[in-house]
């Protein structure tokens, strides 16, 4: 039965996906793939909506690939499969948490754990800065991409030191979003 | 405001202007939730990060699921975890219902490729604001180091690693050393 099986293959892919969106792709193709639920390129496709489109992006995908498959009814038990192991293991964890982080084992994964992980968001926010840019080798660099990203840094980080509170993210991407509509419409 | 409708609003929020997946909306939870509403404070914000990237599940889930229960235990968990899916959820539908050439569209495709600018900017931003705060001792530089490192020949190499393994050996590195510093300050005790 088609719901049964939504139900069990996001599980899976909830269960498996660690490190965020982007690391589970290969997971939830195997998954859509086994099933027979979308093909290469509506895959890619959807991949493409799932950024586009707000919320995180495994959600996204559990949701698309729900309605195609069973509707209304298909997308929320997608989507539910794919958000109860985080859900629980997280609850799980915090009722243990506080007793958990006085571990000494523990706080030395963590003191070792936590640059590794601000290293790891650094250079995978870079990277999709100069992706975007079309600075990588082999690349044809995008003069305009890489003009903008200059001028909206500099209103997000100027808009910090000049103003008390400065540019909140939702701000900023609301700013974006209007900049690029203007300036890749022309 | 009742808390637990706070929570899901705040949430709903954050969720309908969370773009290209977890990292950057980190920014948007701390702006929300650790400098505006003062409901949890950086280093729970640090903890979260580093449990959802050690746990499996969308980090935005993990987030929500979090500060939820530390609001409003249980009931609040559920609040904030289905105000982060629900913005979406409803706009994935309409889109898989109703627009099939939802890409297609000019001012969508543009918007969002001003939006992909804003994106990398806010995960640089996180991890400027998470490095300010971290404790800098060697083992700690020598870390980020490491990941730093890695992560750039992964990303110029298109190496098939996954991150998992660098957190991997970042957790038994501190493990390591903390047994090492353990057993060597016994032995000064000792003597």
């Amino acid at each position: 039965m088609i719901y049964f099986d939504l139900f069990i293959g996001f599980l899976e892919v909830g269960l498996f996906s660690f490190g965020g969106a982007y690391a589970a792709i290969p997971l939830i193709r195997d998954v859509v793939m086994a099933h027979g639920w979308l093909d290469d390129e509506m895959l890619s496709y959807m991949i493409a909506i799932s950024e586009s489109t707000p919320g995180p992006i495994m959600v996204n995908m559990a949701t698309y690939v729900g309605s195609e498959k069973g509707g209304l009814l298909g997308a929320a038990i997608a989507t539910f499969a794919v958000v109860l192991p985080a859900f629980i293991i997280i609850l799980l964890l915090m009722a243990v948490l506080n007793h958990f982080l006085q571990n000494g084992y523990v706080k030395a994964a963590l003191s070792g754990l936590k640059p590794c992980i601000i290293g790891i968001i650094l250079v995978t926010g870079i990277f999709m800065i100069v992706r975007n840019c079309g600075l990588m080798p082999r690349y044809s660099i995008d003069v305009l991409t890489t003009a903008l990203t200059g001028l909206i840094a500099l209103i997000y980080f100027g808009s910090r030191k000049a103003l008390k509170k400065g540019l909140n993210p939702i701000a900023l991407i609301c700013l974006s979003a209007i900049v690029g509509v203007a300036v890749y419409s022309l | 405001m009742p808390i637990l409708i706070e929570l899901f609003l705040t949430f709903a929020k954050i969720g309908m202007f969370t773009f290209g997946g977890g990292y950057a909306m980190i920014s948007l939870i701390e702006n929300t939730c650790v400098e505006n509403k003062k409901w949890i404070t950086h280093d729970d914000m640090m903890t979260v990060t580093v449990i959802a990237e050690s746990t499996p599940g969308p980090i935005a889930i993990n987030c929500a699921t979090y500060v939820g229960y530390k609001k409003g235990k249980l009931s609040g968990a559920i609040a904030a975890t289905l105000g982060m899916v629900l913005p979406s959820f409803i706009i994935i539908f309409l889109i898989s219902k109703f627009l099939n050439h939802f890409l297609e569209i000019t001012w969508v495709a543009n918007a969002f490729k001003g939006i992909k600018i804003a994106v990398g900017i806010l995960i640089v931003d996180a991890a400027i604001k998470m490095f300010k705060k971290m404790k800098k001792a060697s083992m700690q530089i020598a870390m980020l180091g490491f990941a730093v490192v890695s992560m750039v020949l992964i990303n110029v190499f298109a190496l098939n690693i996954s991150s998992m393994v660098l957190m991997l050996v970042a957790a038994l590195t501190g493990i390591i050393v903390f047994v090492v510093k353990n057993s060597t300050g016994k032995e000064h005790e000792e003597k």
